[in-house]
């Protein structure tokens, strides 16, 4: 995992947020659309918004594809999708949640419980020998939390793909 | 208030009708059944094909010739996939028309029921949009949307799914206002209105470009815009290309014409843009059939791209100066531009010289065959030349695919707009006959020849009995060199003469006999005597559609020819031409 930092700087992958019609075949069709024209989709997330009448669709672009111009254009003449937010990671707020369950001997548990309480994550399940963490933040973070844990020795990992939002401007607007 | 309550499938034809639907192309069969019931009492036309392929090219045939949606109506499953070519083939040409397909009832969807297909998935990536519809009620916003996306913008194919229960259910009828529709659609809105900073930079090139041409794609002709570019054209003396989606667009006798560009363009067409410092694209895409090898197309040449589709803008080339918009409106503004420019005391660069050296290049490469030598078979071009030349004025075209569908782009000449009907963008063999069907059909005024090549008319030939039995007198000649032509060329030239697969007899089928036994007039040519004669005969049916097997030598090969992948530069021409190519360099 290390030195694998998706949404960095240097890296071909650009943030879309989709707001399209909340319809059957939505997705069918952006995903679809992506396989069609051999877009690379880095993950995916999709959820309905406050407005019962639309869906937000996340999607980390692989640039290394196909230039973000040209995905973007081909997105957009989608009838079903009404705007397409094109997110800079710098000037984005990006969260994923991860699950990880994780090999942990009763001397580890303490260490472990320790590093989901730095991170800010939490402890859903309990086994004897294992542990099952989750932790949200941005996607960075979580690469750290995994990376971290991966010395104990990691069954099973869940990851959420990433939801974004602008960064809210702090001058005032008009 | 009462609402009038009525089926799906009345809904269906009624919201057709309102639509100013005159005919739909189609066949039925189980799930679109119910929808056959009504169209008994309405006023729409329906012709009944032979194979659902045929239908959709019938309706891309009409739209052509119109500029209105062609509509092709079949049942589920096989007759859907068989609509699938045809609906492929108005995606890549941009031509509106509306596919409705049956589906099983909802409770059987996804069950592998009997004539079930995932119609909406299959057609998902060929067509601008597509519905299943879930409820009858939906059916009248349905068919709106459906005729609204297909026509503007950039227009092409919808496909409406409608299952058979949906069909049977009732409804209260409604008949939704286009704000409604607009509303519908938050997410489409094609821009049509060029950018005026973007408009103002392009005349300022135009002004000061020294040798440029303009290249003329089908967009032209889905904007209505000939008249509009024939005013530019005039107004800066730049020569014209027309692609071979856009014969016609400008009349091939205009001095400023060049014919067409691209793989089996005209040498001057080619080397124009080749050596052009500024090409104007109106509604043209770039295509690889016209670039040659994208890295060494026009190399000096910036580029103004008008184009209705921004996802065509820098898709293939950076343009300098991109317009997204409509190209009738856009040229409109740009001419408006230009004449505020040179009015207020701007001058144009001296394009004289360039047309000099592009009209010196038409004198040494003109289109050249050899003429056949006594008692040998026909020459392919000289059959395209002499129906050309019979042929009664604002007669429309209609071509298969492959070499007679390139000797037709460049042995006829198009005056108007609207009168080339191919296609060009997919390459669908057996286009030619349902598209002159349809073509026929929407402007019955006309005279339609299909120019079909053997292999092309086997593929959908069945469609003349439907043209019989409806009477509609369509002409088809069929250039017959019993070969797949364009591919042993290709075999010939490009894998050292070794034919594979590509002889299609010279003895089977009678194209005669099988003409006369779907009602139509049969005529065979095999002499260069006989050629005028038989077309004046085939000229003289109009009660009837007429075949005419053109036999013609096996051999001949399609020139000037890029091959694939190469530099446009590297044209390779006709022998009689080859020693002097060097005055295109």
């Amino acid at each position: 995992m290390s030195g694998n930092n998706p949404y960095g700087q240097d890296s071909q992958h650009h943030v879309l947020s989709v707001l399209v019609k909340n319809r059957p075949g939505v997705l069918a069709r952006v995903s679809a659309l992506f396989a069609r024209r051999g877009y690379n989709i880095f993950s995916l997330a999709v959820a309905p918004t406050d407005h019962p009448e639309y869906s937000r669709i996340t999607i980390v672009v692989d640039l290394a594809s196909a230039p973000l111009e040209q995905i973007v254009k081909q997105l957009f003449k989608l009838i079903d999708v009404v705007r397409i937010g094109e997110l800079d990671p710098k000037l984005a707020v990006k969260r994923e949640l991860v699950v990880v369950t994780v090999k942990a001997e009763a001397e580890e548990r303490g260490q472990i419980a320790e590093l989901v309480r730095i991170f800010d994550g939490k402890i859903l399940s309990v086994g004897s020998d294992k542990l099952t963490v989750s932790m949200d933040d941005e996607p960075d973070k979580v690469d750290d939390f995994v990376n971290l844990l991966s010395k104990y020795g990691i069954v099973e990992t869940q990851r959420s793909g990433m939801v974004a939002l602008p960064r809210l401007s702090t001058s005032p607007t008009n | 208030m009462d609402k009038l309550k009525i089926t799906g499938a009345q809904a269906l034809i009624k919201s057709l009708e309102n639509e100013g639907v005159e005919v739909v192309f189609g066949l039925p069969g189980g799930c679109i059944l119910p929808a056959y019931d009504p169209l008994l009492e309405s006023k729409i036309r329906h012709i009944l094909v032979r194979h659902e392929q045929g239908a959709g090219h019938m309706a891309e045939g009409y739209a052509h010739v119109t500029g209105k949606p062609g509509v092709a109506m079949v049942t589920s499953g096989p007759a859907a996939t068989n609509l699938v070519t045809p609906l492929c083939d108005a995606y890549m040409d941009s031509i509106p028309m509306v596919g409705i397909t049956g589906q099983v009832p909802t409770a059987a969807i996804g069950t592998d029921a009997f004539q079930e297909c995932d119609t909406v998935g299959i057609t998902r990536s060929i067509t601008k949009h597509n519905e299943l519809v879930t409820s009858a009620q939906d059916i009248p916003m349905t068919v709106r949307q459906a005729f609204h996306i297909a026509s503007t913008g950039r227009p092409g194919p919808t496909l409406i799914d409608l299952p058979k229960d949906v069909l049977q259910n009732p409804m209260e009828w409604y008949w939704p206002s286009d704000d409604e529709v607009l509303d519908s659609l938050p997410g489409y809105r094609p821009n049509v209105k060029g950018h005026p900073r973007m408009i103002k930079e392009a005349a300022k090139l135009i002004l000061a470009a020294k040798q440029p041409v303009l290249y003329v794609g089908g967009g032209v002709l889905k904007a209505r815009a000939a008249g509009a570019l024939r005013e530019l054209a005039e107004l800066t003396q730049i020569p014209v290309v027309t692609t071979l989606m856009a014969r016609g667009a400008f009349p091939d006798s205009h001095p400023l014409c060049l014919g067409m560009p691209g793989m089996h363009g005209t040498a001057t067409a080619v080397t124009a843009m080749q050596k052009s410092d500024l090409l104007i694209a109106l509604g043209s895409r770039f295509d690889d059939r016209v670039t040659g090898k994208v890295a060494a197309f026009a190399p000096d040449a910036k580029i103004i791209h008008v184009d209705i589709d921004p996802a065509e803008q820098g898709k293939v080339r950076r343009p300098d100066v991109p317009i997204v918009g409509d190209c009738r409106l856009v040229i409109e503004e740009i001419i408006k531009a230009l004449r505020d420019m040179l009015q207020s005391g701007e001058k144009q660069s001296d394009v004289g010289p360039w047309r000099s050296r592009v009209s010196g290049w038409r004198e040494q490469f003109p289109l050249a065959y050899d003429q056949s030598q006594p008692g040998a078979a026909l020459k392919p071009q000289f059959c395209l030349e002499k129906l050309r030349d019979s042929a009664p004025q604002g007669t429309i075209v209609v071509s298969g695919v492959g070499q007679h569908q390139m000797w037709a782009s460049q042995y006829w000449r198009f005056e108007e707009p609207y009168t080339w009907v191919n296609s060009g963008g997919l390459g669908t063999m057996g286009f030619a006959v349902p598209a002159a069907i349809g073509a026929k059909v929407g402007r019955p005024d006309k005279t339609v020849w299909a120019i079909d090549g053997d292999g092309c008319f086997q593929m959908t030939a069945q469609e003349l009995v439907t043209a019989s039995l409806e009477k509609i007198p369509v002409k088809i000649g069929i250039i017959n060199n019993s070969y797949l032509g364009m591919v042993r060329q290709w075999q010939e030239m490009f894998y050292g003469e070794r034919y594979s697969e590509v002889n299609l007899s010279g003895t089977l089928p009678d194209f005669v006999k099988w003409a006369e036994s779907m009602g139509c007039v049969g005529i065979r040519v095999e002499d260069p005597e006989e050629t005028e004669a038989a077309i004046d005969k085939a000229n003289s049916v109009n009660d009837r559609p007429v075949v005419v097997d053109f036999r013609v030598e096996e051999n001949e090969k399609v020139f000037p020819m890029v091959p694939a992948g190469q530099s446009n530069d590297d044209l390779v021409l006709h022998d009689s031409q080859m020693p002097r190519r060097e005055y295109l360099k």
